[in-house]
């Protein structure tokens, strides 16, 4: 698959901060692709860099068949979704959404057509004549997507566009965000914190820590196999289990990593003895947490650590899970369900996943 | 803080039924808002319309004493004497011609204290732009009066290139009247842009738009109502003046000056105040205008 976006080396220094520190980085052409990380990972320096509103320290960026490094915003092929959106408040709908076209000269009729097509892509047919103090928060999002996309760039860059909206309201977002790219086949940049967005929407997924990439994967890699305990503790909830406490139970260092959904609570008469597939882990109920779909068990093991067990509220016996609060109980996993992050260890039950530069390739 | 404290040290002395009433948060926000704005009514609203009270009054011409019988004869005068019509106009355009002056230096200068200036320098621009208004306001016109005296400064700079100083007469009113009110124009068209997101000019930059573009599509209106706010200020004080017109201006007159010599020399105080509504109406009608641009908003 041809690339949209090729970069490589490319740092950027803000003073003493490293906030991009030698990112090589290649985005396929038509990909949804995310960059997640905690704010100050440089995710958005990234996006920035990539729009042009930024010069780098070093490195190179290649858009297509093209080097962009040296070139203006107004001189590249991307367009932005600001995370403010950004719309201009002294045009209209209509007149934001063709702003984009008239600097280019673009005649009247097909600039008008045009908008009306981007209006309708994103859902705002007849908003054209309103103006931005007139719509809500979602409506102003929609209309900076509209302004973005009718252009028709080689890549669309969205800076957490979705950060202002109310949960409902961006769980559909998410949704819709990617029957759009969908439809119009457009490489989406996407920068987001909310690891729960990313996993939603993206095709592949680039985790950001000061700076660097720790791991880039695809969703479901990303959440089965964390290559990093920062990449596991920020994706998802999970339980690592190192030291003295891995030892005892697994028979190895560690750190190996859990996930709370992947761990059965059972009474201490129901529990089964260890075995080559199977560990387990006797402890003490110290909290329930009822989340609705489901209910966390935080347990503190025997053996030192404190495991974070998640089962769903599928049938309505939810009070005998909150009645465990401080009675002992066994918890036990499959073996293939730990993910090793020491990739030390050779008898790790699990290999340690493909490192980023591996999946870069 | 002090003020509020000593109020508040001043209520305990009120006996306890009036502490009770003066709790209530709208009594004492009154209070507190009570010699400001017998300020506001009293002295500066009540001698507006003592003004307008005068200019209906008429002069007895034998003896110089003013005759309180209502009469319109002020501004019969005013519309029907030419030199008065002409001073008029002239007034009007040349405080039109301090704005516009004053529009085309600031904005440029504002647009580079607000978006491109690190914000250390941001600050000492800010303070270099207020600091011409610490000093005395006759200085300043004076100063003007030397660098615009026939081989003063301009004239001997100019003259090697076959120029020379405009001289005294309305061309230096206007030059030294929009010098004493450009940091009126400068500070809100500062404030109208810092307050304007970045977002907006990479947005801007985003979709295609050079530079140029930019400004001419997104700064200048979006910047608009705060030139007009700073025009409010550049015109009304441009209107009113007398003083720049009396050091620099040669024998030209504005309405400032008849205000003056009808309060002295001539000694004609409802005419005086026939005049001085003259402003005061144009500012009216004026803010009644700009207001639909929001200008009054970003005041």
């Amino acid at each position: 698959m041809p690339t949209a976006i090729s970069v490589r080396g490319l740092s950027k220094h803000f003073d003493e901060v490293r906030a991009v520190d030698g990112l090589d980085l290649d985005i396929a052409d038509g990909e949804f692709f995310s960059m997640l990380g905690p704010s100050g990972s440089g995710k958005t320096t990234v996006l920035r860099l990539l729009a042009g509103f930024e010069q780098p320290t070093s490195g190179r960026i290649q858009l297509g068949d093209d080097d962009v490094t040296d070139l203006p915003p107004y001189a590249r092929d991307v367009n932005t979704v600001f995370q403010d959106y950004a719309i201009f408040p002294h045009l209209s709908v209509r007149q934001n959404v063709e702003y984009g076209l008239r600097v280019k000269k673009v005649p009247r009729g097909e600039r008008r057509r045009r908008a009306e097509e981007s209006l309708a892509t994103v859902r705002l047919e007849g908003y054209g004549e309103r103006r931005p103090h007139q719509l809500s928060g979602g409506q102003r999002q929609r209309v900076a997507l509209a302004r973005a996309l009718v252009n028709r760039p080689k890549v669309l860059l969205l800076d957490e566009p979705l950060g202002a909206l109310d949960l409902k309201l961006r769980r559909e977002m998410q949704i819709e965000l990617k029957e759009i790219q969908r439809e119009v086949g457009i490489t989406f940049v996407f920068v987001t914190h909310d690891q729960e967005e990313a996993l939603t929407m993206s095709d592949r997924i680039a985790v950001f820590n000061e700076g660097r990439i720790e791991q880039l994967a695809t969703p479901v890699e990303l959440y089965e196999q964390p290559s990093s305990a920062f990449v596991a503790g920020f994706v998802g909830t999970s339980n690592l289990l190192e030291g003295a406490v891995a030892r005892a139970l697994l028979g190895a260092d560690g750190p190996f990593v859990i996930r709370p959904e992947k761990v059965q609570l059972v009474a201490p008469a129901d529990g089964p003895a260890p075995d080559a597939t199977t560990c387990v882990a006797e402890g003490v109920v110290r909290e329930v947490v009822y989340l609705g779909a489901t209910t966390h068990s935080v347990v503190e093991l025997d053996a030192g650590a404190i495991l974070t067990v998640s089962h769903q509220n599928s049938d309505r016996s939810i009070d005998a899970a909150l009645e465990r609060r401080d009675q002992r109980v066994v918890l036990t996993w499959r073996r293939d369900h730990l993910v090793s992050l020491g990739g030390s260890d050779p008898d790790s039950p699990v290999n340690r996943a493909a490192s980023p530069e591996e999946e870069t390739a | 803080m002090n003020l509020l404290r000593r109020l508040g040290r001043g209520i305990g002395a009120i006996p306890r039924s009036g502490r009770r009433l003066l709790r209530r948060s709208g009594a004492r926000v009154g209070l507190l808002l009570l010699p400001p704005m017998l300020w506001l009514g009293l002295v500066y609203l009540g001698a507006l319309a003592a003004l307008f009270v005068t200019s209906l009054w008429g002069q007895n011409s034998f003896t110089g004493n003013i005759e309180r019988v209502w009469t319109l004869d002020n501004f019969r005068d005013l519309l029907t004497i030419e030199v008065y019509r002409t001073i008029t106009l002239r007034t009007l355009g040349i405080a039109a011609l301090v704005t516009i002056v004053d529009a085309v230096l600031a904005f440029p200068i504002a647009l580079y204290m607000a978006k491109v200036a690190s914000p250390r320098l941001q600050r000492l621009m800010v303070i270099a732009v207020l600091m011409p208004l610490w000093a005395s306001y006759l200085v300043k016109a004076y100063a003007w009066r030397g660098l615009l005296a026939q081989n003063g400064l301009i004239d001997s700079i100019a003259s090697p290139f076959g120029l020379g100083t405009p001289g005294y007469g309305l061309l230096a009113t206007t030059i030294t009247l929009a010098y004493l009110w450009l940091p009126f124009m400068i500070l809100p068209i500062y404030a109208g842009l810092e307050r304007l997101p970045n977002s907006l000019f990479e947005a801007s930059a985003d979709l295609g738009a050079g530079s140029g573009m930019t400004l001419r599509r997104v700064v200048l209106p979006m910047a608009f109502p705060a030139v007009v706010a700073g025009s409010i200020f550049t015109f009304s004080l441009s209107l009113g003046d007398y003083i720049a017109v009396r050091i620099v201006g040669g024998t030209g007159q504005l309405l400032g000056n008849v205000v003056y010599d009808n309060q002295g020399a001539a000694n004609n105080l409802p005419f005086a105040a026939a005049v001085a509504t003259i402003p005061v109406v144009v500012m009216l009608v004026y803010l009644a205008a700009v207001r639909r641009t929001g200008a009054l908003d970003s005041l």
